[in-house]
This record gives C-alpha cells, structure tokens and sequence, in this order.
C-alpha cells in the first residue's frame, strides 16, 4: 500500500481581482493521502478548502506546484476521481435513474442500456433510494438529492471520492443517516476519500486524517491530526471513547484561535513540506489548550 | 374545485363580453340615418348605403354568413385573383414555414457558436446589434433585386426577421448554461459533442424556445405585411384585394382567420416550451 496514493506537491493558487491586483488564496501547500484513507480537511470559510478540492479534481489547475495521483500529475477531470458537490449539481431534466444513469454511460460507454440501468439501480438502492428512480430532482428534499449525487459518485467506482461540503445544507437528523451510509459503503469499498467539513464531529466520525488549514488569504496546512478513535466506531458511542474530547477540543481549539494565530507564530521546527501530524491523547478534563496535550508522532 | 369554477366563470364573462360587442356592432350599422329622397335609379346605384342610411360596415351575421361560406368551400381555385381562403393561408404558413425553418437551421448552431465562444460573441455582436431592429420590410426591396422571385422574397424576409429573436436566445441560453451542470459533465469526461447534446441543449432550451415563440410570432406579423407588399397568392395579398374589392366582410374574415392561426402557432411553440421547461 502506497503511503502517497494522493501527493499534494507545494501547490499555489492564485486569483487575479478585477483590478489587476492578484490574491493569494494558499502558498506551497503539501499532504499526502494513502489508499483507502478518509481525510477530512477543516479550516473557515474562504481559507481555499474548495480551491484545493477543485485541484483534486482537476477543475482547477494550481499555479505553481502539483497535485500527483498513483504517480501522474492531475491535469484534468477524470473519471478516477468523483466528486460530490456542495450543492449537488443534480440535472434537473432528468429522473434520479437518469442523473446516475448519466455518470455510469460516461464511465462505460459501450455498457448495454440494461448494464447501465441495472448498476443505476444497485446505487440507488444502495443509498436508501429505492422507490424514487422516477422522480426528478426537483421533487426531492435536500437530502435525497444529496443522496442522488452521492449515488451518481459512487456508481462509477471512483479510485477516489472527493466531497465539498455533502452534508452541511441538511437537518441534523438527515445528515447522521447519510454520514453512517456513506462511512459504511466506503469502508466496504475500501474507498480513499478527501472531503471538506465545517463540521467538527462529522470530521471525528468520519476522517482517518483531518488536515487543518489556517485562515486565508495565503493559508497553509498548519498540521494534520491523526484520529485516536479506532476505525471501527460508533456514532453513539464515540464520545465515551477517552480521547474523543482530547481530538475535539483540539479540533474546536484550532477554528476558535490557532487558525488566526498560527502564522504569526510558526513553530521554529514547521516544515512546510512536513507539516506536523498530531494524535490528540487521552486527558483530564477540563482541557488545557489542547496544542499543546497533543503529542507529535511525526 | 375553485379552479374549474373560476375557468367556468371567465368563460361565462367571455362569453358575455362577445354578446355585448356582436350586439353593440349589430346596432352600430344596422340602418339608422336619415334616408335621402331621391332618384330610384340613381339610389339602385348607390345600393343600401344611401336609401336605407344602412352603414357600408357589414354586420356581425354578415360576417359570420361569409365565414360560413368559406368553411363550406375554402380551397376553391378560379384564377389568380379569386382563390379560397384555405389555399391563400396554406401559402402563407407554407411560407412562414419554410422562412422560419431555414432561420431555425442558422440561428441554433451560430447561437451556440455565439453561446460558446466569447470571442465569437464580442466579434458577431456589432452585426446583431445593427441588423436587429431593422425592419424586415426593408429588406424586401434587395431580396426582390437579388431573388427576382416575390414568393422566396417573402420567405426571405421570414427568415430575416426569424432569425434574431432565436439567435439572442440560444445564445444567450447557451453561455448561460450553470457552471455546476458543465462541471458535473467535466468530471465525467464527456466529450464536446454529448456534453453539447446532453448538457447544453436540455439547459438552454427553455430559453431557446421561448426565441422561437417570439420569432414565430414576428414572422406570422410580418408575412401578412410582405404578402401586401408583393401581392400574387398568400393572406396577406388576400386582405389587400378584398380591400380593393370593398368586401369588407372578408377583409373582418381575414383579421379573423389570421388572429386564430396566430394563436395557433402560438400554442403550438408554448406545448413545446412545456415539453422542455424543467423545475429547478
Ligand atoms: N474564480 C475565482 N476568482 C477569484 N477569486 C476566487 C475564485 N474562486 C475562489 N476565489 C477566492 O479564493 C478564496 C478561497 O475560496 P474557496 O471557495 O476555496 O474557499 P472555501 O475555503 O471553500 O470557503 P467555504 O468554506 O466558504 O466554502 C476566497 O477568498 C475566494 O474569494
Ligand atoms: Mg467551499
């Protein structure tokens, strides 16, 4: 198993403002993601989440650097890598069967129409959505929609998933059943996935790896914080497990403050190309600032 | 429930405002003014007009007896100059048609030229923008020049003014297609021609459609005016010569009659616009 199955290379990007001055969203920014890995990247709005989500894809290109997949530069879309998208870019003209048929006749052009509708099927069950192939889009709730676009994703067999925000536009409730859907189909394909998350306890629950970003403009990766939570979790259960809080306060420590704070106070030992993975432990609470309860591991 | 009752109540308002106009016109022209005494030979000449005070203005059931006979007989052919109403109008939508269809032909792939390419679209806008609010009469002389045939003439002239309406709208459709629909088909590496048919198009149609219902509606304006203006056979050069014929009975049948194919064709392009409308 390669430990670079996604290389994040000193990637930059940055934008051109209508008056001629230029904008640095992020400067030389590097991670890696191995096989079958689910990282979540966490950082306030605007900080350039979705720049880089979008340079995964290959719907962006950086400015300088480079985003390598199993060894190839991106430089485009392709059909290894599915996204789903923040406001789930459904097409309204055509039926849920339509929209994931759509992906799987792109993904395989010369499947049968019978392959094609089959596979459809077996992703929408897959999601919950058996009884609603018909409907289109418009006549579904936000988060059967988001269903539909996590179904299209994942019916290509993607090598890779990216996620911009899937959940953040649903009730809690909705949102808990499709993180436990998607958590289960994913550890059941063994899929690597990068996804985008304000959400500190949808990152616990879900992310191997959660890659903190600092505020923008010209944000960088300020560490990478191993989750201590074993891979096999319960959503009801993991707040009893002793470094829940420790990864949380962590988590919450960082949005409240260091990710303000943090350039202005880079530690001596910070390497941009190594950012500092943590693994938050176990500890008493109250919390102390959680910075420094976290113990370096790399 | 309410709905029907509210459709069945228009329907009786309607119903009743026709009354009141067919009864208004009814007593507007039916004799009234005063009668002149004089010479019976010469009031034979001047026929009911002069001796009964009866208006020249026929009567609603004037109109509705010659509707009548042209329902009975409407593709009677006796020579050039008195041909059924039904032969006059098929030339007329024939050349609509034909106008039309040809600026369909050029509009929607230059539109999705203009839609797709920026530069294309700052290069052709100059041109557009000074050959829109042109007229289509004004082009009649020149196609006469150039066709030397009256009929293409006109076609040419539906064609003219078919095009703009379905050119600004497809393009305008085109290069505003969501950037998330475009992405979704990049993601999935679709190629220029299935993204253009599967993506482009279903997006953009409604507002392509709703071009070609206003270009329909030009073209059945102006071919009335172009076939007045070159005459020979079509509805428009049927209104003109029965002007001339003082039957103002068939010149009321004619406004009559163009309305309803307005309408029809109207309706026609708004079942397709329904057809293509998609809820976002
Ligand atoms: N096409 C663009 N042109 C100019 N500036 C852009 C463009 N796209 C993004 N930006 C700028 O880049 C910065 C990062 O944008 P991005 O969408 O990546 O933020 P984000 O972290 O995803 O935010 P959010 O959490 O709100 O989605 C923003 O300041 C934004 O204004
Ligand atoms: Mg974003």
């Amino acid at each position: 198993m390669s430990a670079k199955f996604i290389s994040i290379e000193g990637i930059t990007r940055r934008f051109q403002a209508p008056d001629g001055s230029q904008t640095t969203v992020f400067e030389d920014i590097w991670f890696a993601i191995a096989r079958g890995e689910f990282v979540c990247m966490i950082g306030h709005s605007g900080c350039g989440k979705t720049t880089v989500l979008n340079i995964l894809s290959g719907l962006d290109l950086p400015d300088d650097g480079a985003a390598i997949v199993d060894g190839k530069a991106i430089e485009g879309p392709s059909l290894d890598r599915a996204v789903i998208f923040q406001s789930h870019a459904l097409l309204p003209w055509r039926t849920v069967l339509g929209n994931v048929a759509y992906a799987i006749s792109s993904r395989w052009p010369k499947w049968s129409r019978s392959q094609v509708e089959e596979q459809a099927r077996r992703f929408i069950d897959k999601v919950g959505l058996k009884g609603a192939e018909g409907k289109k889009p418009a006549q579904l709730s936000g988060g059967m929609k988001q269903r539909v676009g996590i179904a299209r994703a994942l019916s290509i067999e993607p090598k890779i998933l990216l996620m911009d925000e899937p959940f953040s536009a649903l009730d809690a409730l909705t949102r808990g059943t499709l993180q436990d859907e998607v958590r289960r189909i994913c550890l059941e394909t063994g899929q690597t996935v990068f996804m985008i998350t304000h959400d500190v306890d949808e990152a616990i629950y879900l992310a191997d790896k959660i890659v903190l970003m600092t505020n923008g403009p010209e944000a960088m990766v300020a560490e990478i914080v191993e989750n201590p939570l074993p891979k096999e979790r319960d959503r009801n259960q993991i707040h009893r497990h002793p470094a829940f809080y420790a990864i949380r306060n962590h988590l919450i420590d960082f949005l409240v403050s260091r990710s303000k704070t943090f350039k202005s106070e880079i530690p001596a030992d910070y390497d941009r190309r190594k950012p500092p993975v943590i693994l938050p432990q176990n500890q008493p609470q109250p919390l102390p600032p959680s910075h420094e309860a976290g113990r370096k591991v790399a | 429930m309410r709905q029907t009752s509210l459709r069945l109540r228009a329907g009786i308002v309607s119903l009743g405002i026709l009354l009141i106009f067919g009864l208004a016109w009814h007593l507007a022209v039916s004799g009234s003014g005063p009668t002149q005494q004089m010479d019976p030979e010469y009031a034979k000449l001047m026929g009911q007009t002069a001796v009964q005070g009866k208006s020249a203005m026929p009567g609603p059931l004037d109109v509705l007896v010659k509707i009548w006979s042209h329902l009975k007989e409407p593709f009677y052919d006796r020579g050039p100059n008195d041909k059924g109403i039904g032969i006059q109008l098929a030339y007329s939508i024939g050349r609509v048609l034909l106008g039309y269809g040809l600026a369909m032909l050029v509009a929607l792939p230059l539109g999705f030229l203009i839609g797709m390419s920026p530069l294309m679209a700052r290069a052709l806008d100059p041109f557009i923008q000074i050959m829109k609010p042109v007229s289509p009469l004004a082009w009649m002389p020149l196609a006469l020049y150039t066709i030397k045939d009256s009929s293409i003439s006109s076609i040419f002239v539906i064609f003219i003014c078919s095009l703009w309406p379905m050119l600004i709208n497809t393009a305008f459709g085109v290069s505003s297609v969501r950037k998330e629909w475009l992405n979704v088909a990049r993601t999935l590496e679709v190629g220029p021609f299935r993204r253009a048919f599967t993506v482009i198009l279903p997006a953009a149609a409604p507002t392509i459609v709703t071009g070609m219902r206003i270009s329909i509606g030009i073209a059945w304006l102006v071919i009335v005016a172009a076939e007045m203006l070159v005459g020979g056979t079509g509805i428009g050069y049927f209104v003109w010569n029965e002007w001339n014929n003082l039957s103002i009975t068939n010149v009321i049948t004619s406004i009559l009659v163009i309305g309803l194919v307005g309408m029809i064709l109207d309706q026609a392009l708004a079942r397709v616009a329904r057809a293509v409308s998609f809820p976002e």
